[in-house]
C-alpha cells in the first residue's frame, strides 16, 4: 500500500504529517521522502546507517572520428540539447531529457551514452522506517528522473508512505503516481485553500482517492472547512496551531514525541486511510 | 533597470506576502508572480488581466489507432514508459522527446504542441503584474517562468520602469534555476528551523552556483531565537548579506484574509520589520 502526503502550497505540512504518521504505525514502513529538491524528512527521522547511491541520466558523448555530419540528432533532439554546427557536433549536457534518440538515429553509431549526475538516492534506518530519500544536485533542473529512482524503492505488500514535493506540476505527478491513496496538507489560509483546490484537481486528474489534512487549524479563516463540506472530501485530521508543536518542529523532534497524545491521533488516520481504500 | 528574485527553498517561509508588500512599496516597478505551479500574489494583488495567450511549451505523441500496425517499435524505445500495451500514449508520462514519432515505420505517430498553461499581463493597485498558471500535471515551468521575466522586462523597458520584483518558487531545481539565472540579486527569505537551514543552505547554494548575489532574512525569527542566531551567523560566514527579521504576527495571515498587503493591513511588528528590510534590499539591488 502507497500512502502519498502532498498539498499544492509549499510548508503547509507535509513532512509533519508524513513522518508523524510512519512513526505511530506499528510494524514495519518504508519511507519515500520525494522532496527531492528539499527533503527534510531525514531532520526529524534521523535514519542511521546511511547508504548512499548516485543516480544519472543517460546523455549523449560524440565521437568525432566516426561522425558524417549529418546532422539527424541535431533534428531529433526536441530539447536542443546536441546540435550540428560547421563541422562540428556540440553537446549541451544539462539539456538533455535522457531519450536517447540521438544515439538511436546516428547512422554512423558515432554517439555514445555518457551520464550526468541528477543526485543521490540515500537509505538507512530508523526503528522500524526503512528510510529512503532523494538528494538533488545542486545546479540540476530535472527532478523527475530522481524521484523516480526513489519511487522504485516502493516496497509491495507493505506499507510506503511517499512525502512529496509542493506544486501541481511535473515533480508531483512522478511522486504521487500509482500511490493508493493521498493526503492533502494544507492550512485554513486563501493561499494554502487556492492551492488546496489545485491539489484535489490534480487528485482528480489522477483518479486517486484523497482525504484532507488541515494543519494550524485555528489560523486564518473557514472556508476551507467550508469547501470540504461543498465539494464532499473528508477531513481525516486537525492539527491545532500549537505553539509547542512549532518549537517542536523548529528543533527537528516528531511531534508524537512532543505531544504524545497525538500519536492515537496519527494511528487513527492510519485506519481511516485504510477503510477507505478497503 | 535591476531585477530582485525572492526565494526560500523551503515553501511556506513567506515568499510571497513579503513580495506583495514590497509590491507595495516600491516604486517605477513591475511584480512577477514566478510560482507558476502555485501562484497567489493575485489573491492579494486582485488583478484585473489586459492581457493574456496561452503559453505552449513542447509537444505530446498521440498515436493513430487507424494507421498502427502494433509493431511495438515505439515501446521499445519509449525511454518513459508511456506506451501501454495496447498502444495509447499517456499524455501525463510523454516527455515529448518524439522518439517514437521518428522511429514509426508506419507513420502513425502525430506529435502535435502541448499547451502547458496561460500567462497574464494585468493591472494592479502597485502596477503592474506578470503572471501564469500552469495546467494540472504540466511541464516545462522553467520555460513558462523566463518568459514571464522576459514580457516583464520587455514592459519595464516599454515604460521606463527600472525595477523588476519577482516571487519565486520553492525548492532548488527547474523553475527556480529559470527564476534566478541573470537576477541581480537574490532574497532568501526562510524561518528559524532546522528545515529552514537546511533549505536555506541549498537554495544559497544554488544562487551561488548561478552566480547571483544574496540576501537573507528570518521570518517568524522569534519561534526560535538561537537558531535564528546560527542563521545569521551562516550568512556572515557566507558573505551573504543579513537583512533582517520579522517577528512572528498574526497580522501575516490577517492581511492575507482581507486581500490586503501586510504594510496596507498593519502597522504592527512585523510591518514595521518588513519596511526596514525593504529599506536595505532596495538599497542594495536597486541604488
Amino acid at each position: 500500500m502507497v500512502i502519498a502526503v502532498a498539498s499544492g502550497k509549499g510548508g503547509t505540512g507535509k513532512t509533519t504529517i508524513a513522518t508523524n504518521l510512519a512513526a505511530s504505525v506499528q510494524g514495519r514502513v518504508r519511507y519515500l521522502d520525494c522532496d527531492v529538491e528539499e527533503p527534510n524528512a531525514h531532520i526529524f527521522l534521523k535514519p542511521e546507517h546511511m547508504e548512499s547511491e548516485t543516480v544519472t541520466l543517460p546523455i549523449p558523448e560524440v565521437d568525432m572520428d566516426k561522425c558524417n555530419l549529418c546532422g539527424i540528432c541535431d533534428q531529433i533532439c526536441q530539447f536542443s540539447a546536441i546540435a550540428l554546427m560547421g563541422d562540428t557536433v556540440m553537446t549541451f549536457p544539462e539539456l538533455c531529457h535522457g531519450c536517447r534518440g540521438c544515439m538511436m538515429a546516428c547512422p554512423t553509431e558515432a554517439i555514445s551514452e555518457a551520464k550526468r549526475e541528477l543526485g543521490r538516492l540515500e537509505k538507512g534506518n530508523s526503528g522500524h522506517i526503512e528510510f529512503y530519500h532523494g538528494l538533488l544536485r545542486v545546479g540540476e533542473a530535472m527532478s523527475p528522473p530522481l524521484i523516480e529512482a526513489v519511487k522504485e524503492q516502493v516496497a509491495p505488500g507493505s506499507l510506503n508512505i511517499v512525502d512529496a514535493p509542493p506544486g501541481t506540476s511535473c515533480p508531483v505527478i512522478a511522486a504521487i503516481k500509482d500511490a493508493d491513496f493521498l493526503l492533502l496538507v494544507t492550512e485554513p489560509t486563501p493561499f494554502g485553500l487556492n492551492d488546496l483546490k489545485l491539489a484535489v484537481e490534480t487528485a482528480r486528474l489522477m483518479e486517486i482517492p484523497f482525504g484532507i489534512v488541515i494543519n494550524r487549524a485555528d489560523v486564518g479563516d473557514g472556508r476551507t472547512t467550508a469547501y470540504a463540506e461543498e465539494e464532499n472530501i473528508p477531513v481525516l485530521l486537525e492539527i491545532p496551531d500549537v505553539r509547542k508543536i512549532a518549537e517542536a518542529y523548529s528543533n527537528g523532534t516528531l511531534m508524537v514525541e512532543a505531544l504524545p497524545e497525538m500519536k492515537e491521533k496519527f494511528q487513527t488516520l492510519y485506519q481511516d486511510v485504510c477503510q477507505r481504500i478497503g | 533597470m535591476k531585477e530582485l528574485t525572492i526565494i526560500s527553498g523551503k515553501g511556506g517561509t513567506g515568499k510571497t506576502s513579503l513580495t506583495a508588500a514590497f509590491a507595495g512599496l516600491a516604486q517605477n516597478k513591475i511584480t512577477v508572480d514566478a510560482d507558476v505551479d502555485a501562484a497567489d500574489m493575485d489573491l492579494i494583488l486582485t488583478p484585473s488581466v489586459r492581457y493574456e495567450e496561452d503559453f505552449k511549451g513542447g509537444h505530446y505523441a498521440v498515436i493513430r489507432q487507424d494507421l498502427c500496425t502494433e509493431c511495438g517499435e515505439c515501446r521499445e524505445r519509449c525511454q518513459y514508459g508511456a506506451i501501454s500495451e495496447d498502444f495509447v500514449i499517456d499524455k501525463i508520462d510523454c516527455e515529448g522527446c518524439g522518439v517514437c514519432v521518428y522511429f514509426c515505420p508506419a507513420e502513425a505517430i502525430e506529435f502535435p504542441q502541448r499547451t502547458c498553461g496561460r500567462w497574464y499581463i494585468s493591472d494592479t493597485r502597485h502596477g503592474t503584474l506578470v503572471h501564469a498558471k500552469l495546467g494540472i500535471a504540466e511541464e516545462n515551468s522553467g520555460l513558462l517562468v523566463s518568459l514571464l521575466r522576459q514580457k516583464a522586462k520587455e514592459i519595464a523597458e516599454q515604460e521606463g520602469l527600472e525595477r523588476i520584483i519577482v516571487d519565486g518558487p520553492p525548492g532548488i531545481g527547474c523553475p527556480v534555476i529559470a527564476s534566478v539565472t541573470n537576477s541581480n540579486g537574490v532574497l532568501v527569505i526562510t524561518e528559524p528551523t532546522l528545515s529552514g537551514i537546511h533549505d536555506m543552505q541549498r537554495v544559497q547554494e544554488l544562487a551561488e552556483f548561478l552566480n547571483v548575489p544574496t540576501m537573507l532574512c528570518i521570518n517568524k525569527y522569534d519561534l526560535n531565537p538561537g537558531m535564528a542566531e546560527k542563521m545569521q551567523q551562516y550568512a556572515q560566514n557566507r558573505q551573504i548579506k543579513y537583512v533582517g527579521a520579522v517577528p512572528y504576527d498574526r497580522d501575516m495571515t490577517k492581511s492575507m484574509v482581507e486581500q490586503k498587503t501586510l504594510l496596507e493591513y498593519s502597522d504592527g511588528k512585523a510591518a514595521t520589520a518588513v519596511r526596514q528590510i525593504w529599506d536595505s534590499v532596495a538599497e542594495t539591488v536597486f541604488p
